[in-house]
């Protein structure tokens, strides 16, 4: 079925020509000659020139090589973005192909078509990628990580994280190396410690292609959870390997003393991490309590501080993701007390920006890279290396599974260890880290073809067919949950039950230290970090505060009462009957009584205008009946403006809205 | 201490066993801490409970431990509270709290859901006429605002009612302006928590073996009730 005749014609027909411009647009400048005339700096050497040899003034020229750099940039994000663009109008393939799979291809179609040009197509710089592109991923990632399952599951994640790594990179590493025994295979030249260092690169399960292709299948909350947070802790153990594998194989030998360094160095560097990024994350929170009369640039300082924490822990070789992820959960509750609605907005949404054209800009040079980098094919090796992945992995959770069922309150399911098996994609961080190998490494050409082929592998392969996959399985999916204030109650009521109950039972569990750090927040660290008397503020009520502001600026927005729920129910219906209702058929008779009597008195009124002691003489018990009927209206008309102001008020605030909660 | 308890085989313990699905080791875990709550005596009181450290910074501490002496929580179609429990009414008002079994079908765990959204009724509806009224919904909130701060009843009153609201507008749909909503059935509640997967939430970590824990709180506790006595504390 041809995509292309689609609605919009001329739609697809524009598109192309901009894609068309935008790549001649990248030939051009490549092929750009050196201006003529320079534009500032040098006026003065260039004026004795001029008197010597008098040319016209120049009205138009051309100077590329002053903007060549930030217009390259742009030009590429541009590019980017604009693909992206074009996906989403493209209408069936979005649904079938994961985005990551399409930037690839179009990296590639790009890298082939500047080979062709002639030029060289630009490598996925290591630096470019590690200080620029992943940053703003893993802040976002860690910024709205969702701490509840976090916290639940962090033991599980843990074992995946460290364990499952570990257990990945010795089992490829040791399998390829017997591979390359072999004599027939023609790799006698590798030696344990490469393969061991090529083990630990492809093993890491990546943050980035997870990301990118679990957030289009909402799979149920747990298992989004483990992969993720597997991906995210994974990085100490990565960086550990990486660093001890690669000084050891230009030293060549390995002691027990070295072993034994290198556990140390892991826990230097994970625990290194989270404490460099929990510091700056206090500081973050410190500062925003005093930024209530400079509001602009409140978004500016969760940035800083959190880049200042990746680049701090990156200068020490610990774990930059540990730390960034701990700076963003450590600052937000604090951070979010602290600042006004429209910081928050711009926080979550330049996050979303950048960490999507992050993710773009990845993919694209991932692809580029592929048509640029050095390669050196061996059928057997690259083969055994995507096999190997997988089967490791498989292995890996299954055992890890059944240690950790022992332990968890909620085991995981087979359903769930599939999915946690089968989402372990590998994406850019294992293809930078190879090309930060240095080229004395003799196999370095051949290790980076093959975590190329694994990373198409596992994100093509396995990225496109995990949907369809979940569908079939019928698993779990996530919950579309609109934010409710009854199931917000109840999990506070549930937390304090349970800690109420453990207490009965007398053991100290999961709820017991959860609500002692609770009391330890609230007493201390509140009071520092929250900005006036807000430090007081319980849960329940910060957030039904939220709902009601929500409410209230959809309500302005959109002129009218939010209606999710079409209903009719206000607060008539549930308060309870105080006050006693009259009949409507009672209301309109009294109502006319008390209309016709009025227009008496006025009548009676304008007769007797001279005097106003004369008023109440005759027709006394008239006026008296009439005094009560109309004390009595007017009680009853105060009494009905009352209930209406209620249920205005009510209505306004009972609603649920379907705006999704905390992103 | 810390060693492999021997399991008291006695004929109780499997009869609980198979009612409450606990295990042996398990329920002689929680006979000792019976046995300790209650001072060595066959059962347990309202005053025993109160004197556990651990619940006395809780807020919703009465209403947990009316929980325990609620007879629609044993299972025995009763109704009405008592002053004291035996052993085996404190093993099943405990026995809400397991977790499912990884192998159940999907009606065992309807089951277990429902029981455990039951039990969570039976705590707000104090008045034991089946419905969760507005008076009863916001003592609920108040209860759980208690603790954490003087922010008054206002905020806890329109908090309840907002979610009160909820509950009618979701349950109902559409009501006329002079019908009243009398209060919460167990069905709307029901509907209303069915996107919290209770029976994932609602569970606590049963030991299967001794812990120190306990031990000292034996030691503590020995020594608090002796010296209560007027006794020496035997060093």
């Amino acid at each position: 079925m041809p995509a292309f005749s689609c609605a919009f014609p001329g739609c697809r027909r524009d598109l192309l020509v901009i894609v068309l411009v935008v790549f001649v647009g990248i030939g051009l400048p490549i092929e750009a000659s050196a201006p003529a005339y320079q534009s500032h700096g040098t006026e003065g050497s260039h004026l004795t020139n001029i008197t010597n040899t008098k040319k016209a003034f120049p009205v138009l020229a051309v100077n590329y090589e002053h903007v060549r750099k930030p217009f390259e940039i742009a030009l590429w994000i541009l590019l980017a973005l604009l693909m992206k663009l074009g996906f989403h109008l493209i209408p069936r393939l979005s649904a079938v192909v994961p985005e990551s799979c399409l930037l690839i291809v179009v990296g590639l179609l790009v890298g082939g078509l500047i080979k062709v040009i002639g030029e060289e197509p630009p490598v996925l710089d290591s630096q470019l990628f590690f200080l620029c592109l992943l940053p703003p991923i893993i802040l976002d990632a860690g910024y709205f990580l969702p701490i509840r399952p976090f916290t639940e599951n962090v033991g599980t994640i843990l074992v995946f994280a460290v364990i499952g790594t570990l257990w990945n990179a010795f089992f490829m590493g040791g399998l390829l190396y017997a591979l390359c025994q072999i004599e027939s295979v023609g790799l006698s030249g590798v030696d344990l410690l490469a393969c061991l260092l090529f083990g630990s690169i492809v093993s890491a399960v990546d943050p980035v292609a997870v990301l990118a292709v679990f957030e289009e299948i909402h799979i149920n909350e747990l298992v989004h959870i483990l992969v993720f947070g597997e991906s995210l802790l994974n990085d100490a153990v990565t960086v550990v390997l990486y660093n001890l594998f690669e000084e050891f194989s230009k030293v060549g030998t390995v002691t027990v003393l070295d072993v034994f360094l290198g556990v140390v160095c892991f826990f230097v560097v994970s625990l290194g991490g989270v404490l460099v990024g929990a510091i700056y994350g206090f500081l973050a929170a410190f500062t925003s309590r005093f930024t209530s009369h400079t509001r602009v640039i409140e978004p500016l300082f969760v940035f800083l501080y959190s880049y200042m924490a990746y680049l701090s822990s990156e200068m020490f070789h610990l774990s930059g993701i540990m730390a960034l992820i701990a700076c963003g959960v450590v600052m937000r509750p604090y951070v979010e007390a602290n600042i006004s609605h429209k910081s928050y907005t711009t926080i979550k949404y330049f996050l979303k920006m950048w960490s999507s054209v992050s993710e773009t800009l990845i993919f694209i040079f991932l692809g580029v890279s592929t048509v640029a980098g050095p390669h050196a094919w061996n059928w057997t090796f690259v083969i055994t290396t995507v096999i190997l992945c997988l089967v490791s992995r498989v292995l890996g959770v299954i055992g890890l599974t059944f240690i950790i069922n022992k332990f968890r309150i909620v085991k995981l399911t087979k359903k769930d260890q599939f999915i946690v098996a089968y989402g372990g994609l590998r994406g850019a961080i294992a293809f930078s880290l190879g090309y930060l190998l240095s080229n004395s490494h003799q196999m370095r050409n051949l290790f980076l073809t093959a975590i190329i082929t694994v990373i198409f592998f596992t994100v093509f392969v396995q990225g496109m067919t995990i949907r369809p996959l979940v569908e079939l399985l019928a698993v779990k999916k996530k919950k579309e949950s609109k934010p409710s204030i009854n199931e917000e109650i109840h999990t506070e009521f549930l937390d304090h039950l349970l800690t109420g109950v453990e207490g009965v039972c007398g053991h100290y569990g999961h709820y017991h230290w959860k609500e002692k750090l609770n009391r330890f927040n609230k007493t201390y660290v509140k009071r520092w970090l929250i900005a006036g008397e807000n430090f007081k503020e319980p849960e329940l009520i910060a957030f039904y505060r939220k709902m009601e502001l929500k409410q209230a600026i959809m309500m302005v927005e959109s002129g009218q009462l939010p209606s999710v729920l079409p209903s009719t129910i206000s607060m008539q219906n549930i308060q309870p009957r105080a006050i006693p209702r009259v009949s409507k058929k009672r209301e309109e008779e009294i109502r006319r009584i008390l209309r016709a009597n009025l227009q008496n008195n006025k009548q009676k009124m304008r007769s007797r205008s001279y005097s106003r002691h004369t008023l109440f003489d005759a027709d006394e018990e008239d006026n008296v009946s009439e005094v009560r009927l109309r004390k009595t209206k007017m009680e009853m008309e105060r009494r009905v403006s009352v209930m209406e102001r209620r249920v205005s008020v009510m209505e306004r605030e009972g609603r649920c809205d379907g705006e999704g909660g905390s992103v | 201490m810390g060693a492999l308890q021997s399991l008291p085989d006695e004929p109780e313990y499997r009869d609980l066993s198979e009612k409450t699905g606990f295990s042996f080791e398990q329920i002689g875990i929680l006979h000792k801490r019976f046995k300790q709550l209650s001072h060595n005596e066959d059962t347990l009181r309202r005053d025993d409970l109160n004197t556990i450290p651990d619940l006395s910074c809780n807020p919703i501490r009465t209403q947990i431990i009316e929980a325990f002496f609620d007879k629609r929580n044993f299972h025995q179609n009763g109704e009405g509270t008592v002053q004291e429990i035996s052993f085996e009414e404190f093993l099943v008002v405990m026995s809400h709290f397991r977790p499912p079994a990884l192998d159940m079908t999907e009606e065992q765990r309807e089951i277990i859901r429902r029981e455990k959204l039951r039990f969570l009724f039976n705590m707000h509806d104090t008045d034991n006429d089946g419905t969760i009224t507005l008076e009863e919904y916001r003592h609920v909130v108040e209860e759980l605002l208690s603790r954490s701060g003087a922010l008054g009843k206002e905020t806890a009153k329109g908090i309840a009612d907002a979610a009160m609201l909820e509950v009618a507008s979701i349950s109902m749909g559409h009501m006329e302006p002079d019908e009243f909503y009398e209060g919460i059935t167990f069905e709307h509640f029901l509907k209303i928590l069915k996107d919290i997967e209770i029976e994932t939430r609602m569970n606590i970590r049963f030991l299967n073996m001794d812990t120190t824990n306990l031990c000292k709180k034996i030691n503590s506790q020995q020594d608090h009730y002796l010296q209560v006595n007027g006794e020496q504390k035997i060093a």
